[in-house]
């Protein structure tokens, strides 16, 4: 008989973490993960208790920047632990295994913990021409997915690729790249956008997982409530800025120096869900608006065809990328006011005789200091 | 010889003239300030934000303008069931065959006398002609569409019921971003159209001195009579 799992904290021990060191991570990933503070007896209980959870991290169209991000998250623990050493079955970038060796291990992990694995997706799946676009092992990704999938717990799409498609499924998307949601059922999906997401949050959302045994609270179209409810825009540092009406013009003006808001600039953060102005990247040290550079909207839907990114307005559709909306309004109310000039000039043409008769026939009033 | 009369006609009663003027300052307001919203002013300061709300105000400006134009919006789709004759819906949409044949031919006789002034005589309607009836029906969908673009993404940032209604919009157009074009290009057609709808105006009272302008102020048209005397 094989010997149970090991849990998390077993492990921990094995790498020659304190009980203190241990217990510190729990409170911290507690709060990353939004989790009040009477719950952190809960993740502890649980990572002390509860064997590994078996995940298979699937790679399909991507760049791999979740993987990068979440192996640099600022706590030793989460990728020594939970990534390099216990949970990861299967993961293309990470894993020792190649080829045939490979394949059979996500075949054991699928097979033995059937309805129990949870499965981490990075990449979007192009479904033009049968899935051609991205084959591993000889399978179209397409095929493999719905295969992980229908035996899988929950599934978390990793990234903007996976959740919304990304730079893949942007226009005019040739190989019909189309996110997780769009090519499975039947299973829970929790989505993680962002390009690439926080390491912190990605992080929240497994230890959520693993400690209450259920997907964190989703949002209307599936993000942790957690992570995103609320906008780039509402967490901004810089917010005063723009409530005072307080802009950079250029990125090179005075008042960029001052750290005056973005917004003119192109900054995305007031149409951006996601959890940067709080949690910030590389441990906390800073990001993009605290850098001087606007948002570019990485974690929402077609962000990559939204552009240019340092306009405010996109550019409208068919007139080049520097027309904007409001190019078009002016040249239509230009257009107007001569339409309307010229209909004016007709009108007294044209009503000559209709405006003459109306004042001929008009009631003469007798001038004023003579009698009638 | 024939004597001509003008008699008055009571055409839009008080409620109706009460939506016209609340809409239209509300619609200035709300397209200065959305205006500004999407272009701000480059304003000639260089002190620290805690001095100042101006942006701030814009925005709350323009919300509360929202709110207004909403409600206004709401009265006056009540009034278009229980109004008087020139308020009706059917003043606004073929609602039967019969109506739809009348107002097209209306229509074709607009197009004709109004804007390509081939024909010189003047038309004789009392409320909205069919062409006016058509086109504010495309306002009211304007209205529609800016109310729910509009409180969808003013969701994100309220508590309150009322704009939460609207958050399906933001998935449904792929997102915020997406939500605050749609709802920024649409301001422009209530630009245009007050240009259009102020010079047509002016172009009615001109040419027919029937009282178009002033009708919005006591109600009150004029329509002709026409009469031998001897």
């Amino acid at each position: 008989m094989s010997r149970p799992p090991l849990t998390i904290w077993e492990q921990a021990q094995m790498q020659g973490y304190s009980r203190r060191d241990f217990l510190q991570f729990c409170s911290w990933i507690a709060a990353a993960a939004g989790i009040e503070a009477s719950g952190v007896p809960a993740v502890v209980e649980a990572l002390d208790t509860k064997p590994r959870l078996p995940v298979i991290w699937m790679h399909f169209q991507e760049c791999t920047c979740c993987s990068e991000s979440f192996i640099r998250s600022s706590h030793p623990i989460v990728s020594n632990i939970i990534l390099d050493t216990i949970s990861l079955d299967y993961t293309e970038t990470l894993q020792a295994a190649a080829g045939k060796q490979a394949e059979a291990a996500l075949h054991s992990t699928m097979e033995k913990y059937k309805g129990q694995y949870l499965m981490l997706v990075e990449g979007s799946v192009p479904t033009a021409a049968d899935g051609v676009y991205c084959c591993i092992g000889g399978r179209t990704a397409l095929d493999i997915v719905r295969e992980a999938a229908a035996g899988a717990k929950a599934v978390v799409t990793w990234g903007s690729c996976a959740s919304n498609g990304c730079i893949q499924a942007s226009k005019p998307n040739p190989t019909k790249a189309t996110p997780i949601e769009d090519v499975i059922s039947g299973v829970p999906i929790i989505k993680v956008p962002g390009c690439p997401p926080i390491a912190e949050v990605m992080a929240g959302v497994i230890v959520h997982y693993l400690a209450f045994d259920r997907i964190p609270q989703l949002d209307g179209i599936g993000r942790p409530k957690a992570f995103y409810s609320r906008r780039v825009h509402d967490t901004c540092y810089r917010r005063p800025n723009y409530d005072a009406g307080l802009f950079v013009e250029s990125f090179d003006d005075e008042n960029a120096r001052r750290g005056y808001c973005l917004y003119k600039v192109g900054c995305r953060g007031p149409v951006t869900y996601n959890a940067c102005g709080v949690i910030r990247w590389n441990n906390g040290v800073s990001y993009p608006i605290q850098s001087g550079h606007g948002c570019i909207g990485c974690s929402e839907a077609h962000f990559w065809d939204n552009g240019p990114f340092y306009q405010h307005l996109a550019s409208f559709p068919g007139f080049g990328i520097e027309t904007t909306a409001d190019t078009v309004g002016m040249a239509v109310g230009a257009v107007t006011v001569a339409g309307i000039a010229a209909h004016a000039v007709v009108t007294n043409i044209r009503k000559r005789s209709v405006i003459a008769e109306e004042i001929r026939t008009s009631e003469k009033i007798p001038e004023q200091g003579k009698d009638a | 010889m024939e004597s001509l009369t003008l008699r008055r006609v009571y055409v839009w009663e008080l409620p109706v003239r009460l939506y016209h003027w609340v809409n239209a300052l509300c619609v200035v307001v709300l397209s200065v300030t959305g205006y500004m919203i999407g272009k701000p002013l480059s304003l000639p300061v260089s002190g620290e934000a805690s001095f100042s709300y101006f942006f701030g105000w814009v925005r709350f400006i323009h919300f509360v303008a929202a709110f207004v134009f909403f409600f206004n919006f709401l009265g006056r789709i009540y009034w278009g069931f229980v109004g008087n004759q020139f308020a009706r819906w059917n003043n606004f949409l073929p609602l039967t065959p019969k109506l739809l044949a009348r107002q097209w031919a209306e229509f074709l006789q607009v197009l004709k006398v109004d804007i390509f002034q081939a024909q010189v005589k003047p038309l004789e309607s009392i409320g909205h002609n069919a062409m006016a009836g058509w086109t504010y029906f495309a306002t009211f969908l304007a209205f529609v569409f800016q109310s729910v673009t509009g409180f969808g993404l003013y969701a994100a940032m309220s508590t309150s019921w009322l704009p939460g209604l609207f958050r399906w919009i933001v998935p449904l157009m792929g997102g915020d971003f997406a939500v605050r074009q749609w709802h920024h290009m649409a301001m422009w057609f209530f630009v245009i159209f007050s240009m259009v709808h102020t010079y047509l105006v002016f172009y009615h009272d001109y040419v027919e001195g029937r009282g178009v302008i002033s009708s919005m102020a006591g109600g009150w048209k004029f329509v002709e009579r026409r009469e031998n005397v001897k």
